[in-house]
């Protein structure tokens, strides 16, 4: 009797878990979806599940890289690329700084400072839009690369200095100890041992900087005005502003391409930065 | 990851030296307490290593970068605030200083701001808790069902977190959509009626729907994985001896396994509260593919409209500082509290 009714039971469970992935995966099913199929399918009563072969097609991707929108797709792709690298960059090379003084010295103002990390961390961008307008406006950097960027280097320094902070914490100084005793000059101690130990870490992270810099919209909105400026996010954003009936075909291809390079590096790194979400995190 | 963020006790002993060793001492086990006094030439090395100016050197590019890109912006953001800045101010005419005016204006507005922020902590408090629940009962499902059944679901949620917001929200746009949108096609085709046409996003109430359900289809694989790896943290043995002993599963849910993640869930909520409080791509774009602007803005968004959209740029500092000074005050208990646990 128990064995039966507790089969039945797994029977329950099982389907719960089927709706569960249905739910989480169904957004992303119908973009790809509706990318593929052509635009009489699209706009149709009787809904096409799947691009079969017959009506497969690439057009909505022509049409979103190289046909109506109002902003033009390449200088979008070279903007966001120019943007997130040159981000990913500064926020590691000035957060890996930050994390070595805070976890190999301990010196005064240590401690304030990690507060004041903290708390900048809380302080939410979107209230900041008015002031870093004008302030980006009167360095006569609307509209450029360098503006957006610095933006952004500041927006993600808190949570790289502090998710370095961990995994610099995660090696033990030990090896390092061990290594200076052994005649290695401390620099040398660091890049030979302690540097290579952190590699992952510092990919880790930088793939995260990486996702929130290509996502971001807000200050992108706020920046990056002139079509030609904008950045992919901005870009897509033009497909459902335009005022005539939304061409869903191109804008799901248009959402497909931004989201790819996402997708893939994010699931590289999620395992390994679930726990540093939970101790202090900005989420893409 | 267990080994990031935890202080291994004899490093931490013996890099303080014995300079500072009280304030920050790790989590020592008896280990360190044995290895002390460090070994002499330890600490030769770790005085010739220290000058003291070089934690600063090492501080200076981020010094540099958040004082000039954050404190400068709100130091600026708190200026404006207390002067007349319009579009005049913006083509170079003097900004006049008006004092509190900017602020007497903005609170004594019940249909804007006020209506605003209620709406905003209205919907927050409806999101978190929709989050969290769901969050916990995937995170319980996730436990119950078997190995295959696992991956499928940690693959369907891993998409929809992964997904970019922006391309998430217009998705859901395009899910809901007007003419040809699914929901509206499947809908004619269960109850008979024409539902094309049916517009989702003009009524707030079901755009507000709509948007929990963007918000929380992307929230709740992170609360979800999140909780569910701190439930397999409960040793089995105290599961099963509750389940002997005849305690329900909903009594094992309540006097076992809530208590063993407690904490778990009061930084899930803090963030939540976060996050959903600032709020601003979804409910932007969402008004874009067709919200009434209006009677949908949330604070974020309603701090773009009022300074970049209408070019009331005194009002809109002021919102922003008011804005500011809230996500502060929910951020406090999770900034002590992560001070706590890192022991600082």
């Amino acid at each position: 009797m128990i064995k039966i009714r507790k089969r039945a039971a797994d029977a329950w469970f099982g389907v719960l878990a089927l709706i569960v992935f249905v739910f989480s995966v169904f957004p992303v099913y119908w973009m790809l979806n509706t990318s593929f199929l052509p635009n009489n399918r699209i706009r149709g009563e009787n809904l096409a599940f799947f691009p079969t072969p017959d009506v497969f097609t690439l057009n909505n991707y022509r049409a979103a890289m190289f046909g109506e929108a109002r902003a033009p797709f390449p200088p979008a792709v070279l903007n966001s690329i120019g943007v997130t690298f040159l981000t990913l960059v500064i926020a590691l090379v000035v957060g890996f700084l930050a994390a070595l003084a805070l976890t190999r010295f301990s010196f005064k103002g240590r401690r304030t400072f990690i507060v004041l990390i903290l708390v900048v961390q809380m302080i939410p961008g979107e209230a900041m839009i008015i002031s870093l307008f004008r302030i980006i406006d009167g360095w006569q950097l609307l509209n450029t690369i360098i503006g957006l960027t610095l933006v952004y280097s500041a927006g993600v320094l808190p949570f790289t200095i502090w998710t370095l902070r961990g995994f610099v914490n995660g090696v033990p100084k030990e090896l390092e100890e061990a290594a200076m005793i052994d005649g290695c000059s401390p620099a040398g101690a660091f890049w030979r041992v302690t540097f290579p130990l952190l590699a992952p870490g510092l990919v880790a992270t930088g793939v995260f900087a990486f996702i929130q810099a290509w996502n971001e919209f807000v200050m992108a909105l706020v920046v990056m005005q002139r079509p030609e400026a904008m950045t992919l996010p901005l870009w897509l954003r033009t497909f459902v502003q335009a005022t005539q009936a939304t061409n869903w075909g191109a804008v799901m291809a248009a959402a497909v391409l931004i989201a790819i390079p996402v997708v893939v590096f994010f699931l590289i790194v999620q395992g390994r930065m679930t726990g540093g979400l939970v101790s202090g995190a900005v989420k893409g | 990851m267990p080994a990031v963020g935890a202080r291994p006790g004899l490093s931490s002993q013996v890099s303080k030296g014995s300079t500072s060793e009280g304030r920050l001492s790790g989590r020592q086990d008896m280990s360190s307490v044995l290895q002390k006094p460090p070994a002499p030439t330890r600490q030769l090395i770790r005085q010739k290593r220290r000058p003291s100016y070089l934690p600063w050197l090492l501080l200076s590019a981020s010094m540099i970068l958040v004082g000039v890109m954050t404190g400068y912006p709100v130091v600026r953001l708190l200026v404006m605030s207390f002067q007349e800045y319009e579009r005049a101010q913006l083509m170079g005419q003097p900004a006049e200083w008006v004092g509190l005016d900017n602020y007497a204006t903005v609170l004594t507005d019940v249909e804007g701001f006020w209506t605003v922020l209620a709406r905003s902590f209205a919907l927050m408090v409806v999101l978190v808790v929709t989050t969290l629940v769901l969050g916990m009962l995937v995170a319980l499902l996730m436990i119950r069902i078997g190995k295959g059944m696992r991956l499928l679901v940690s693959v369907g949620l891993l998409l929809a977190w992964a997904m970019p917001s922006l391309a998430a929200t217009t998705v859901w746009g395009w899910v809901f959509d007007t003419q040809y949108g699914v929901v509206n096609n499947l809908l004619t085709a269960i109850t008979g009626d024409r539902w094309f046409g049916h517009s989702w996003l003009l009524n707030p109430w079901s755009f507000f729907l709509i948007l929990t359900c963007i918000v929380v289809w992307g929230a709740v694989p992170f609360v979800a994985f999140t909780l569910y790896a701190g439930l397999t943290q409960i040793p089995e043995e105290v599961m099963e001896a509750a389940q002997l002993d005849g305690a329900s599963a909903f009594q094992r849910f309540r006097l076992i396994q809530v208590p063993y993640v407690r904490s778990i869930i009061t930084v899930l909520v803090i963030l939540s509260m976060i996050w959903d409080l600032k709020l601003f791509t979804q409910v932007f774009v969402l008004q874009d593919i067709g919200g009434d602007r209006e009677l949908t803005n949330t604070i974020g968004v309603y701090v773009y409209q009022m300074g970049m959209a209408q070019g009331h740029y005194g009002l809109a500092s002021a919102i922003g500082v008011i804005f500011v000074i809230v996500m502060l005050a929910i951020s406090y208990p999770y900034v002590r509290r992560t001070l706590r646990e890192e022991e600082l």
